[in-house]
């Protein structure tokens, strides 16, 4: 939308998490943090990576939503919950490959990141992007990107046999043209690990 | 929105309830309501037009056309001839020695030729039994509702000109 696209560089997360505080800001949604914040690995590392939702062209949350809750717009944006339609059964939660979509147990409904559609359809940069010191979360022009950084912006995504191209680009190493990941592997626990709680 | 579904293997809910906004076919309440606004929108405007065109319209210019001379008919007889243009006919009546009325010989019902009765006076249309008066083209009798368009006459040296027509509707 306006030129501007989104890039996650969750290496240059510096764990503020000023992000949560301006996403809880906006008016569409206050008080609730539609931001996904990981501690990658809190025993061992103070790293952290923030994200937004990717907004896949072929979302799997919209696709599994029984109640039509789930749409992506025309520019596309795949928008959070209807709130007259959502039913909160939590099917989205379980498919999105990314864990972005939140129930809100208060609500009895789900709420994801919709790149600021009040910000976004109108040429603003999202709340996360406006606030980020080290760029993290950046809402800007490829040309942009492509001068300022190193990595390359990628958004295609396999989890096993599941290709998923995205809106959302990830900074990636140069010679990398999709991110893989393996979710089994990376769940596997191992004789004495402790798992990486998620924020 | 597309307004043709291709076919395919994909239940129709997919196709109604796409994921997609652009691709939903399912005609939601706000679509219908911008349907009916737009609707009687175009109708209101077609009004305007219509009386726009009523507003500008000019009256028609009829040409000026010898129909019989004089002493051509004998009173109580009938002519017919075409006027305005030659695909509309008219009929002319010497009603009495002096008198002369001429109407277009469509009926104001579906357009049968009317003709003279002589017996009774009156303009006679054999498709419905629609009558008309002689002195003034209304209607008397039967389901013509309007009264014939009638021809102006007018005397030119011993010529019967017709110069016009009264009551035609377009």
């Amino acid at each position: 939308m306006f030129g501007m696209e989104f890039y996650v560089d969750p290496s240059r997360c510096i764990g503020c998490q000023a992000c949560l505080k301006a996403c809880e800001e906006c008016e569409t949604h206050r008080g609730v943090s539609m931001i996904n914040f990981d501690f990658v690995d809190r025993p061992e590392t103070i790293a952290t990576a923030a994200y937004v939702c990717w907004h896949c062209d072929n979302p799997t949350c919209a696709q599994v939503c029984p109640a039509d809750a789930i749409k992506k717009y025309d520019d596309g944006i795949v928008g959070s919950s209807l709130k007259p339609r959502c039913i909160g059964c939590s099917n989205c939660v379980l498919a999105c490959p990314f864990g972005i979509p939140k129930l809100i147990p208060e609500y009895e409904q789900m709420m994801k990141c919709d790149m600021c559609y009040d910000r976004t359809s109108v040429g603003k940069r999202p709340m996360c992007a406006t606030v980020c010191p080290s760029q993290a979360l950046a809402y800007v022009t490829p040309e942009t990107i492509a001068a300022t950084r190193r990595e390359k912006p990628v958004n295609t995504f396999w989890f096993g046999e599941q290709k998923i191209t995205t809106k959302v680009y990830m900074m990636a190493p140069a010679a990398t043209d999709s991110v893989s990941i393996d979710v089994a592997d990376y769940t596997w626990e191992g004789e004495h690990e402790v798992v990486p709680q998620a924020f | 929105m597309k307004w043709f579904r291709r076919p395919s293997s994909a239940p129709l809910w997919k196709d109604e309830f796409s994921v997609f906004t652009a691709d939903e076919r399912y005609v939601n309440r706000r679509q219908f309501t911008k349907f009916l606004t737009m609707t009687s929108f175009a109708m209101f405007a077609g009004n305007l037009w219509v009386l726009a065109r009523s507003l500008v319209r000019r009256a028609p210019v009829y040409p000026a056309q010898p129909v019989a001379a004089l002493g051509e008919l004998p009173v109580g007889g009938s002519k017919t001839f075409f006027y305005p243009t030659s695909a509309e006919p008219c009929i002319l009546v010497r009603t009495a020695a002096e008198s002369y009325a001429a109407y277009s010989q469509k009926c104001t019902h579906l357009s049968c030729a009317v003709y003279y009765e002589k017996e009774s006076n009156r303009l006679a249309c054999p498709c419905h039994q629609g009558y008309f008066a002689v002195v003034d083209g209304a209607p008397i009798q039967g389901p013509p509702q309007r009264a014939l368009p009638r021809v102006r006459l007018e005397n030119k040296d011993g010529q019967l000109v017709a110069t016009g027509m009264e009551g035609e509707q377009v």
